[in-house]
């Protein structure tokens, strides 16, 4: 091997090494930091109740509003992206659509992926105050979906374009209809992906602050109507953040680890339920 | 040019293609086919690599306008219907004229499940189950007439893609056995085959051929002089030569064809 060669192949070696540290040491870091801060504050009370009277003072209570808050917004959210995903993913990529539609409906969702949550808040609470909606669960669901939907299409999409085309031809030559070999065969050949895809999208929509922040509200109670304010997590987080109290600043911190625990539990298990329905899944 | 011999005067042809053209964007892939296919029986379909024997084989049942930047003109005539006329049925066309890959490909369900997905989308299931347990001795037909149901009756429920290769192969023709087509087109369908597999399949298309109208697509030429009762040779996107298998073996007219069976060509 040349000189040249052997600086090459170490130069690149020890930059992906370094990249990989990198990675994997800023995820530690933030783990860490709300492991650290935030589970001395934990307790039981936080997980089972609503804020009492000078809960942001560092007395009694806990966060379930937002718990509970965050995972109707995000579930709904979620719903209401998947069914609009799916049918886009399955058009885009298994009828015969004009390129030219194909690439429009692709650049309009990667814009859509780029805009900023906050402008989606923005926009959604000009809508409402024009419909005249106060902020809400459904507020909070439609303009979570809209944000959810980019990241989930183009996640489906690329799941579906992995499909082999002699797959789709063997349903076809058997008569089946596009309709029918996308849901009996694409849906369930590409389970895997599709699940990631929502996940993605979830863990997006229920981490995200500043849609909600206009178009849900904040509330101490308990959700109970989709036309009343919820509290959402990651409002809790900044809220407790802000005020001058450390036990309270502390319990924000506890807020973002049941945040993280909820993401990360719900990703896996959601993993291990799929691969009941994927043994049929050919390689 | 040459025209289409019949094979016997008695019965008339499956298949009438007539002034068959195809585009690959501006590629003039197929240049006017005329030929007939007869009924029953296995046609095979010859010619050296890139001659157009897939094309000509999947515009039989339309699965070539599946591809992107494909044209089709001309007719091909099923039963005195011609398929590339607009108010053919799709799903209707491919029912009746399957298809047999080169590569096996099941779809992502159990192995029973592989040969009832026809029946169940056509809705031949509801008719099966009129009668107790109809379905389940319509797949075990088929697994039998396939010749796969003797190593998968015990395990119906187990995924189809656990099978090997050469049992996929088989899998795949009794689900397409299963929609009981009158044509069953074959694109290579052993290429991806050990030898034993391979002999398998060509034994079960030699049975189907009685009362099943076969269109095999090989580069095998002996594949061809063992099956075949009737024969295609394509040469560059034109056909040379058609007729009786033994005929044709035998006394090719043409001096390419004459030169692709001596092995000087293709």
């Amino acid at each position: 091997m040349l000189i040249k060669q052997k600086l090459e192949e170490s130069f690149f070696k020890i930059l992906m090494v370094i990249s990989t540290i990198f990675v994997l040491g800023s995820l530690l870091l933030i783990l860490g930091t709300v492991l650290w801060r935030g589970l001395p504050a934990l307790d039981l009370a936080m997980l089972t109740q609503a804020p009492q009277g000078g809960y942001y003072l560092g007395k009694e209570g806990g966060i379930l509003n937002a718990i509970l808050g965050s995972l109707c917004l995000a579930g709904g959210a979620t719903i209401v992206a998947v069914i609009l995903s799916l049918p886009i993913a399955l058009y885009l990529q298994l009828y015969p659509v004009p390129h030219f539609t194909k690439n429009w409906i692709r650049l309009s969702l990667d814009i859509l992926w780029g805009t900023p949550s906050i402008v989606y808040g923005a926009i959604g609470f000009t809508l409402m105050i024009y419909l005249g909606m106060r902020a809400s669960l459904l507020g909070g669901i439609i303009v979570l979906s809209l944000l959810e939907l980019p990241i989930m299409v183009r996640g489906m999409e690329e799941a579906v374009s992995m499909v082999p085309k002699a797959l789709l031809e063997s349903s076809y030559s058997l008569g089946a209809t596009r309709f029918e070999t996308a849901f009996k065969v694409v849906v369930r050949q590409t389970l895997p992906g599709l699940i990631t895809a929502i996940l993605l999208a979830f863990g997006r929509g229920i981490g995200d602050a500043a849609s909600v922040l206009f178009t849900a509200g904040y509330t101490d109670n308990l959700p109970t109507s989709l036309l009343r304010p919820v509290a959402s997590l990651p409002l809790a987080v900044f809220f407790q953040l802000g005020t001058p109290f450390p036990a309270v600043q502390d319990r924000a911190y506890a807020a973002a680890l049941v945040l993280i625990v909820l993401v990360l539990g719900l990703s896996i298990t959601s993993r291990l339920l799929s691969t009941r329905f994927t043994k049929n899944i050919i390689r | 040019m040459s025209q289409a011999l019949p094979l016997n005067t008695h019965s008339s042809p499956h298949l009438r293609i007539q002034d068959l053209n195809v585009w690959y964007e501006t590629n003039h892939a197929l240049r006017g086919i005329y030929a007939e296919i007869p009924t029953f029986g296995i046609t095979a379909i010859i010619g050296p690599s890139g001659c157009g024997k897939t094309t000509l084989l999947r515009s039989l049942n339309r699965l070539l306008e599946e591809g992107e930047g494909i044209r089709v003109k001309g007719q091909v005539w099923l039963n005195e219907v011609d398929i590339y006329d607009r108010v053919m049925d799709l799903n209707e066309l491919r029912t009746r004229v399957g298809l047999l890959a080169p590569k096996p490909y099941p779809l992502p369900l159990s192995i029973y499940e592989n040969v009832a997905y026809g029946r169940r989308i056509h809705g031949l299931d509801v008719l099966d189950k009129g009668n107790g347990r109809n379905l389940d001795r319509k797949v075990e037909h088929y697994l039998r007439t396939a010749g796969l149901w003797e190593e998968v009756k015990d395990r119906l429920k187990a995924p189809a893609s656990a099978l090997s290769t050469g049992q996929q192969q088989r899998l795949c023709l009794a689900r397409a056995l299963a929609v009981e087509p009158e044509i069953l087109l074959c694109d290579e369908p052993t290429s991806a085959l050990d030898p034993i597999s391979a002999q398998g399949i060509e034994e079960q298309l030699i049975t189907l051929k009685e009362n099943t109208t076969i269109v095999i697509v090989t580069h095998l030429l002996r594949q061809a002089s063992r099956m075949a009762d009737y024969v295609i040779f394509l040469w560059m996107g034109e056909l040379v030569e058609c007729g009786p298998a033994k005929e044709l073996f035998k006394n090719p007219k043409d001096s390419r064809t004459q030169a692709y069976l001596m092995g000087k060509i293709g």
